[in-house]
């Protein structure tokens, strides 16, 4: 027995659970294929061509930026961090998005909203929105084309895999097509302009674009974004209090506007429905790093994110607010936790 | 008793700790069984923190088992008893179990194999008529310190002066692994309760409850038939959830009562006191047959083992014999602990004494256990925080450490941690938070140690300027006529030095 080997000694706790970084992120992409499917289904195969471009730029800006800092490629690229910032830059842009632009955001997103402040652990803001919200500073028109939703009667004029290829790799068309043709405005665009033009919810819900609550088809998606969250929440990767900090924030501003005067707030359930509240409320809010860390300041946090992504998508403008609500709130999250610190245990001041 | 009760009998599920495999089955299949006598036994002097004894026997001595051989090295009271009987052999340092290879003075007693009782090994008289400060006095001489892990001398607890109006009797033992308490109220119930009844009277309180877990259910009916038989209004049982650290002492405290131990105080603090059950049988037994505290009930179980199993073994006995009671090793290159997997302390080997702390031995397969992997940097995903017992940010107080913010670690309540491991068990990054907390604190302690100082320092030079002003202002206003420029030096030398006596004292 001696100094060396005191040194070897392990040190309590001597157990840890098996559920480690890897096989968190990688349940957050288990629980996106539901989503994938579903998107996959109502706008073709866009998505997937741009998880292709997402994350292989992700994963080769993550490899030079440590290699720029000498650090260990290998752990860090097994972590998936950098594969879930890919996808879910890649659920945020439009079907038809050329793979440069793509390779571009998820480029930005690791190389400056990840690795600038110091890499996986450090980032203030959610690389994934900071990527997107470059790109839609930098190209709005290229990101506010969506494609309609393959639903019955809507005149869908869908272009097929290749077409849909050869559009991101090369800009071109098939003979016959337009983007004009081929692309509309997302529900939640639709809902912006037209309300800015004096219409009322009601005359504007006519359109072919709406269903039941928000837009055509991305309710669809929606429900199956929800179903891997609760699968999240199930299995412990998130937690549920930004979850429904985000969407209570967000289903109350709602309401209160709509119960104010519903010819011209949509219902909570349009802003439920739409856009990417839903994948941000479990996928994207929830991202541990740059989110509030304790309970209180998670509800807070959520809330935030809820309540500016309204205002947002009320008053300002961009069609959808996620992403900047997100980043702004990103910002609040040192002061939140600061004043959200709970009590320790044996440190309450005695009453008196 | 009309009074509301003073606790939960079935608090809640708690919301912070960990569920950890418990393991413990595979030591409670058997009963409990006695260890060979040893060949010899090595009792060390250090008892602990700051308590250390001096032998009051020397090498050559015959001893008898239960006969005092050290005494406290501040008072005269006895407090290691001989194990067996048979020979001193040395009184040498020895290795002891302890963070590091550790290293003590030991007495080192040869058994003659005879077991031969001391004479002075017999019953007190009825304990139900001894004096609360006469039990504790026989209590501290026979040894008994809390068998739980924490070794504080059980009669110190006892004593004291603030009122205590619950005794918590733990038997709610979370750590995987360790089943030794729950065998122990499975096979001795009636004894735990005795021993119970025994420090309430000691305590001058009236009320206790013995906490069990809610996976040991045969643990729980053999103290609910005890409790039946004794008919004693003032014992009760409780269950708590059977979640890893539900029964540590200030947990245990917060479960059932609501109360909080104040950071750095005791639970006597707020009315409590903690003993678990093996000291309460351990303090039966001294009142029933006489007989001092030399041996414990050890958990002799992992992977490693042979026949994991509940070993009642002498104080002093090497661990190997544990080990060979327990049917021996199942391979070489196992990993050896003493305690359990969140808390224990990795040993250097089986070469060392059995301490009154040491509730368990684990020898762990190889890659039954799993280490910090460094690798990945926090995630902030705060599951630390959500179960830590303590309510602390281990995130953030992983950062002040590595910054050696002391104003920082201050402010998040370094001090409250408990040093559980809950935050290391759940990270996924693998980090190591609870080894640096540990270290942490003895700085953080250091650290304010020396600011004290600092300001009693400041203080003093305060006063002592404060002084001089005044005894130059007092020459200024009333000079004698004939005072000159060396009457004032004078005074002043005087008074300086008056003041630097001051500070040697
Ligand atoms: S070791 Fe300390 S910080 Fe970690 S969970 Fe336990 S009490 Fe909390
Ligand atoms: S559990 Fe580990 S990774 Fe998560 S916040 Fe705590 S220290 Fe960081």
């Amino acid at each position: 027995m001696n100094a060396a080997m005191a040194a070897e000694l392990r040190r309590a706790p001597h157990l840890r659970t098996p559920v480690s970084v890897p096989v968190l992120m990688r349940r957050v992409l288990y629980a996106l294929v539901p989503a994938l499917l579903a998107y996959t289904w109502f706008f073709g195969f866009g998505l997937v061509f741009n998880i292709a471009a997402a994350v292989a730029a992700a994963l080769a800006t993550e490899a030079a930026c440590l290699r720029l800092q000498r650090r260990p490629i290998a752990i860090a690229l097994s972590d998936y961090s950098a594969v879930v910032t890919g996808v879910l830059l890649a659920f945020a842009l439009p079907p038809l998005t050329p793979w440069w632009i793509t390779a571009l955001g998820s480029t930005f997103a690791i190389g400056v909203a990840k690795h600038a402040y110091g890499g996986v652990g450090n980032n203030v803001f959610n690389p994934a929105m900071a990527g997107y919200v470059a790109l839609l500073v930098s190209f709005p028109d290229q990101l506010t084309n969506w494609l309609p939703p393959r639903m019955g009667d809507i005149d869908y004029e869908g272009i097929g895999l290749l077409a849909n290829l050869r559009f991101m790799l090369s800009g071109g068309l098939p003979d016959g097509y337009t983007l004009d043709a081929l692309t509309r405005a997302t529900p939640l665009d639709l809902m912006q302009t037209e309300l800015g033009d004096m219409r009322m919810v009601a005359e504007i819900r006519n359109s072919s674009l709406f269903g039941d609550f928000g837009g055509r088809g991305w309710e669809w998606i929606g429900n199956f974004v929800a179903l891997g969250g609760f699968w999240l929440l199930f299995r412990g990767v998130i937690r549920w209090h930004i979850p429904v900090g985000m969407l209570g924030g967000l289903v109350l501003s709602a309401s209160l506007f709509y119960l104010y005067d519903s010819a011209n707030f949509p219902s909570p359930g349009f802003h439920l429905f739409s856009g990417g509240a839903l994948l941000c409320a479990f996928f994207i809010a929830t991202d541990p790093v740059s989110a509030a860390t304790t309970d209180r300041g998670r509800l807070i946090y959520g809330a935030g994110i809820g309540v500016l992504t309204y205002l947002i998508r009320t008053w300002g403008s961009f069609p959808d607010g996620v992403a900047f609500a997100v980043l702004l709130m990103n910002m609040t999250v040192p002061l939140i936790d600061r004043y959200t610190q709970p009590v320790a245990y044996g440190t309450r001041e005695p009453r008196s | 008793m009309n009074q509301p009760l003073l606790y939960n009998r079935q608090p809640p599920r708690p919301a912070w700790g960990v569920r950890v495999d418990p393991r413990k089955t595979l030591s409670t299949s058997e009963p409990i069984v006695a260890a060979p006598l040893p060949t010899q036994v090595q009792l060390p002097l250090e008892l602990g923190p700051e308590r250390r004894a001096q032998a009051v026997v020397a090498p050559g001595d015959y001893v008898y088992t239960g006969q005092p051989v050290a005494r406290l090295e501040t008072g005269a009271r006895n407090v290691v008893c001989a194990s067996i009987s048979g020979r001193v052999a040395a009184i040498r340092p020895g290795p002891i179990p302890g963070p590091g290879p550790r290293v003590a003075e030991c007495i080192v007693i040869d058994s003659d194999g005879q077991d031969r009782r001391h004479a002075d090994c017999v019953p007190a008289g009825d304990p139900a008529r001894l004096a609360a400060a006469r039990l504790r006095e026989l209590i501290a001489q026979a040894g008994i310190v809390g068998l739980g892990g924490a070794v504080f001398p059980t009669a110190d607890k006892l004593g004291g002066s603030q009122p205590v109006d619950l005794l918590i009797v733990n038997g709610a033992e979370c750590e995987p692994y360790i089943s030794c308490d729950e065998m122990l109220m499975r096979e001795r119930a009636a004894q735990v309760l005795d021993g119970a009844r025994i420090m309430l009277r000691a305590l001058g309180c009236d009320r206790a409850v013995v906490a069990v877990e809610s996976d040991m259910p045969a643990a729980r009916l053999a103290l609910r038939a005890a409790l039946d038989a004794d008919r004693d209004p003032r014992l009760d049982i409780a269950e708590v959830t059977a979640k890893y650290p539900a029964g540590g002492e200030r947990q245990l405290v917060e479960l059932l009562t609501g109360r909080e131990v104040p950071a750095g105080g005791l639970p006597r603090d707020v009315g409590i006191v903690c003993q678990n059950v093996a000291t309460a049988a351990a303090v039966s037994e001294l009142f029933r047959t006489g007989c001092p505290l030399i041996s414990r009930i050890v958990t002799v179980t992992g992977g490693g083992i042979l026949n994991p199993v509940n070993v009642e073994a002498r104080l002093g006995a090497p661990l190997a014999d544990l080990v060979a009671a327990a049917g021996g090793y199942t391979t070489t290159n196992c990993d050896l602990v003493m305690g359990g997997p969140m808390m224990g302390m990795a040993l250097a080997g089986d070469r060392l004494p059995v301490t009154e702390a040491t509730n368990c031995l684990l020898v762990a397969a190889p890659g039954e256990l799993s280490d910090a992997q460094p690798g990945y940097p926090c995630i902030r995903c705060a599951e630390c925080s959500r179960v830590c017992p303590a309510r602390l940010l281990p995130q953030e107080l992983l950062v002040a450490c590595d910054t050696q913010d002391p104003d920082r670690l201050e402010q998040l309540h370094l001090d409250a941690c408990i040093e559980c491991g809950c935050c290391d068990y759940v990270c996924p990054s693998r980090l190591t938070l609870t080894p640096v907390f540990a270290q942490a604190k003895i700085r953080q302690r250091a650290h304010r140690e020396q600011q004290r100082q600092a300001r009693l320092a400041q203080q003093r030079s305060e006063a002592r300027n404060a002084r001089l002003a005044a005894a130059e202002k007092r020459y200024a206003d009333g000079p004698a006529p004939d005072a000159g420029e060396a009457a004032l030096t004078d005074l002043l030398a005087r008074v300086e030095q008056r003041d630097e006596r001051g500070d040697g004292g």
